[in-house]
């Protein structure tokens, strides 16, 4: 019945452009820098993290880790949780284990 | 048609009516035999003194007797009144209508105007006939030439020799199969199906957190083929999804099966024809369809969660296609879904709920509730994995031939639910970890303790399915509880 109108068309999506952010340069060495180790309470992801913090210790004696553990792996980590790695870490490591 | 009724909310795709003068207001056009027999009536409400504005919608020189008619050919004053029968009179007193009366009736022209002894020659009553804006070669046109300015959606214009159908899908606005072309008309058609304003944000939508709007909302139900009248219930369904409780996120997110189940209660059942009976968790409705498909839709292409990006489901199941059924809430025995969550009986409500795919109980021996519940209880260990416990819910979908065992029985769902939770407790030494030789199983410690496989409010029934059957359906969850998803239940609006 309305045949221009048949070549228009609305557009279902959110209509956002993601940005592209840089990411952050890879520190050359761990010596000094404190890495968080973040458990997202999947099983065995702190068996998966207690040999990685082992490793890194190993590898690294002046190297301060700090671990975080999400409250439920079903849900995006706390606000407060994130604000906390980003100002007290340089580096974090996050544990997706399954 | 003759009649009255009362002022029409202005509905969401309409524009403001236009600047109509206070007073009474008539529209006519000069093909429709009952408008020309009523001019003597329009000029003798003239004569009267009445503030009388005509709007004529074919023949901007009709009626003759009136000088001053107003050419509406254009049909924007009748498209934005909502006119479905010429002649239409209305009284507008503050730029705002409180009375409409349709066709010739002469008490009610009476009534409307406040002049007696109105028309003397007419008979009492006359049919009008349709408006011009009610034709349906007409609707889409004039939904598009006056709506449109109300959409906000980007427009997408397609190439000349482009597919509408290969164009979506290109796009990425398609779960796979085919859609519906968004277009203007059809989307406007679709506002139609609500009195919320296109631009009303309905939820936050996961993943990206985006706010989806009424408009947004309804572009995808056009794309999942719904209808206008199913654009509340996805509405409701959007805002139960996009809940804390229900952790639209996460259900998203999960490497898990599952995803959003929509259970519908109530009148708008029947209203709008949904399937609560044979096939019921299957194909054929196009309501069951096309609600549960838009829900998914508005995820993917609102809320940016899409399978291999935030998605990142290990397999799936074929409900995150669509999965959305009706209770049958008269032949059951039981109190109705939505009912048990709190609900008022006459609500219509849809719930959400955040399951896998579902798979069969057959039991056609069992005619003693006992007996029937050892056998719900033998296919609900397995939910998860056997030897889980606690983590899942599950939904049972109990046919009318399986509910009236219990129903014979008098066995309420409290009933049948703490008889299926003294089933499934267990030992915990059957549960732990490298219990009867397998690996997976709750952590050690346990063993001393008596588990039971679901929390106390982790067991929800729901009554539907064919006649004939033996068979009952189970849906498992994904994780339950304030850590996972809760099931929402929303009332169905307008």
């Amino acid at each position: 019945m309305t045949p221009d109108s048949a070549t228009v068309l609305l557009d279902p999506t959110s209509e956002r452009t993601p940005t592209t952010r840089a990411r952050v340069a890879r520190p050359s060495s761990l010596d000094g820098l404190t890495v968080g180790l973040l458990d997202i309470s999947k099983p065995r992801g702190d068996v998966f993290l207690d040999a990685l913090e082992s490793t890194l210790r190993a590898r690294v004696p002046d190297l301060r880790v700090l671990r975080y553990r999400k409250p439920t792996f079903a849900k995006v980590a706390p606000v407060d949780l994130r604000h906390e790695i980003s100002t007290k870490c340089d580096l974090v490591i996050e544990a997706l284990a399954d | 048609m003759t009649g009255s009724q009362t002022s029409p909310a202005v509905r969401s795709g309409r524009p403001r009516v236009p600047a109509v003068p206070d007073g009474i207001v008539a529209v006519v056009k000069h093909e429709c035999e009952t408008c020309v027999s009523v001019t003597p009536v329009l000029a003798q409400l003239r004569r009267a003194g009445v503030p009388l504005t005509v709007y004529t919608q074919d023949d901007p020189g009709f009626p003759r007797e009136l000088p001053d008619v107003v050419d509406d050919t254009e049909l924007r004053v009748s498209w934005a009144l909502d006119l479905l029968t010429v002649p239409t009179i209305l009284r507008f007193d503050g730029g705002v209508e409180i009375a409409r009366t349709e066709g010739w009736h002469r008490p009610r022209w009476e009534e409307l105007t406040g002049v007696a002894g109105l028309g003397p020659d007419l008979p009492e009553l006359r049919p009008g006939c349709g408006s011009r804006t009610a034709d349906p070669a007409m609707a889409d046109e004039l939904a598009t030439r006056f709506g449109s300015g109300r959409l906000r959606a980007r427009r997408v214009s397609l190439g000349s020799s482009e597919d509408e159908a290969e164009a979506a899908f290109e796009r990425g606005w398609t779960d796979g199969l085919p859609v519906v072309p968004p277009t203007e008309a059809r989307v406007l058609r679709m506002l139609e199906g609500t009195t919320r304003a296109p631009e009303e944000v309905v939820a936050t939508v996961p993943p990206d957190l985006v706010e989806c709007t009424v408009e947004k909302a309804a572009i995808n139900a056009v794309l999942a083929g719904c209808r206008p009248e199913y654009l509340p219930l996805v509405l409701a369904a959007v805002e139960a999804m996009c809940t804390d409780e229900f952790n639209g996120h996460g259900l998203v997110a999960t490497t898990y099966f599952s995803g959003p189940v929509v259970i519908v209660n109530g009148p708008v059942r029947q209203a709008i024809g949904m399937n609560s009976a044979g096939n019921v968790l299957g194909q054929g409705n196009r309501a069951n369809a096309t609600i549960g498909r838009a829900l998914q839709l508005i995820v993917r292409n609102v809320g940016g969660g899409v399978p291999g990006g935030v998605d990142r489901a290990t397999l799936g199941n074929p409900g995150k296609y669509t999965f959305c059924f009706a209770e049958d809430e008269e032949g059951s025995p039981w109190e109705s879904l939505a009912v048990e969550r709190g609900m008022a009986p006459e609500s219509s409500t849809v719930t959400l709920y955040a399951g896998e795919g579902p798979r069969g109980v057959v039991d056609q021996l069992s005619r003693t509730p006992e007996s029937l519940a050892r056998s719900f209880a033998g296919s609900l260990r397995t939910v998860g994995h056997h030897k889980l416990a606690l983590g899942l819910d599950a939904m049972l979908v109990v046919s009318p031939e399986h509910a009236r065992v219990f129903g014979e029985a008098a066995w309420t769902k409290a009933r049948l639910r703490d008889e299926l939770l003294e089933l499934l407790t267990v030992p915990g030494a059957e549960l732990v970890r490298g219990a009867g030789g397998c690996d997976e199983g709750l952590p050690q410690g346990l063993e001393e303790a008596a588990i039971p496989k679901f929390r106390p409010d982790g067991l929800w029934f729901v009554h539907a399915g064919g006649r004939a059957g033996l068979f009952s359906s189970i849906i498992g969850s994904w994780i339950n509880g304030p850590g996972g998803s809760q099931p929402v239940t929303r009332e169905v609006g307008t």
